[in-house]
């Protein structure tokens, strides 16, 4: 318990307490910033910036020093929209570094780092693993109520992507869930496999908050707003604050957080997907 | 709550919540360049039915549900998030006393 004591106390200096082994200049500082989980870190830069680098890719300074992921990389995006949104990101914390907040640097330090070394078949079977126990085709019997809201607002969701994929989903209210044909598993599987290794994990995090393939799918196509999507999604948990009432601390907290982590994980497979460019049109006079 | 699917409601939305982030100095951050360099681009389009323009509209909406939800989210976590154990020192200083200190260091440690 002293040791706490130690470390507080340290603490502008605790970069270097912790550095025994490796040696004190620049690179390893950054490392270490996301190894103290414990030790609250204070903001220790003034000004964050994004430069270009060499093959087009983007990095994310602050101060004078670049940002690298939590494994000792260099963080680079490809993209400078997304550069910007984490920058502003990082120049959000006051005092001290939230890394609970910055769901944005989070997507990217995995999609870096691959911690966990997936490839791209594993995210596309566990995503289609999904397909069966999606929420929205799992539906109960009673009560009355709730069984009519899951009808009107769930339905048009299924035949909409239905529609779009040409693909059968059924819905269900047993135990075991939809029977899922191949075929819909094939269709899915090779539209999913069009996307590359950032898309696939920006929508792998997307799937396992909002606990369903198909709004995802649907938030993706821009056919579902963000928020749309996460009420559908707690569609139960609504009716339930309807009848019985909001528990702030509670609903809202995780309500805010879901909707925080599904729009981090839609705006970086937007982002990471898709390039633009301005095509200046003549005006005819 | 008024639906804010106008692109002016979402360009002040993501505008408002860059000035509670960044306070005052907002308007020279990055962001702010960018937002409005965006949306002036994607203002004028011959079409009737653009599909960029769209999916630059719904981008602009996801990003501002991000800001928001973000804020919020940490808005309620100081308000109802548990504080966390108290340190040694302030324990002891609960009660008025003090920790001791020993100049040399304690006998296990460097």
């Amino acid at each position: 318990m002293f040791k706490n004591v130690i470390r507080l106390q340290s603490r502008l200096g605790g970069v270097i307490t912790f550095c025994k082994v490796c040696p004190r200049h620049e690179p390893f500082r950054n490392a270490m910033k996301y190894s103290t989980a414990s030790a609250e870190r204070k903001r220790f830069y003034q000004h964050v910036s994004i430069s270009q680098s060499e093959g087009g890719l983007y990095e994310v300074n602050l101060d004078r020093r670049k940002l690298k992921t939590p494994s000792g990389k260099l963080f680079t995006v490809p993209n400078e929209a997304l550069a910007i949104a984490v920058a502003t990101e990082w120049d959000a914390q006051k005092d001290s570094i939230k890394f609970y907040t910055m769901h944005l640097t989070t997507l990217c330090n995995t999609a870096l780092d691959n911690p966990t070394q997936r490839s791209k078949e594993q995210m596309i079977s566990a995503a289609l693993k999904f397909l069966e126990t999606d929420t929205i085709c799992y539906r109960v019997d009673e009560p009355p109520g709730l069984v009519e809201l899951q009808r009107n607002e769930w339905d048009p969701v299924l035949h909409w992507i239905e529609s779009r994929y040409k693909v059968t989903i059924g819905s269900s209210s047993s135990i075991l869930g939809p029977q899922v044909p191949e075929g819909t598993r094939e269709t899915f599987r090779q539209h999913l496999g069009s996307f590359s290794l950032w898309p696939l994990t920006g929508l792998e995090f997307v799937i396992t908050q909002l606990k369903s393939l198909v709004l995802s799918l649907g938030m993706l196509d821009r056919h579902l707003s963000v928020e749309r999507a996460v009420l559908l999604s707690r569609l139960e948990e609504e009716y339930q604050i309807r009848r019985w009432g909001n528990v702030e601390w509670a609903h809202d907290y995780d309500m805010y957080e879901l909707q925080a982590r599904t729009a981090a994980g839609a705006l970086f497979v937007h982002l990471s997907s898709e390039s633009s460019t301005v095509k200046h049109k003549l005006m005819q006079d | 709550m008024a639906s804010l699917s106008s692109p002016l409601r979402a360009c002040r939305g993501i505008l408002k919540e860059l000035r509670a982030i960044q306070g005052p100095s907002y308007k020279q951050s990055l962001a702010y360049n960018y937002v409005i360099d965006q949306f002036r681009k994607n203002k004028v389009t011959g079409e009737r039915y653009c599909r960029a323009q769209q999916e630059a509209h719904h981008a602009s909406l996801t990003y501002l549900c991000l800001l928001t939800s973000t804020r919020n989210h940490l808005a309620l976590h100081n308000l109802y998030h548990g504080k966390g154990e108290r340190s040694p020192e302030e324990v002891a200083g609960l009660v008025g006393l003090r920790l001791p200190t020993q100049p040399g260091g304690k006998g296990w440690e460097k």
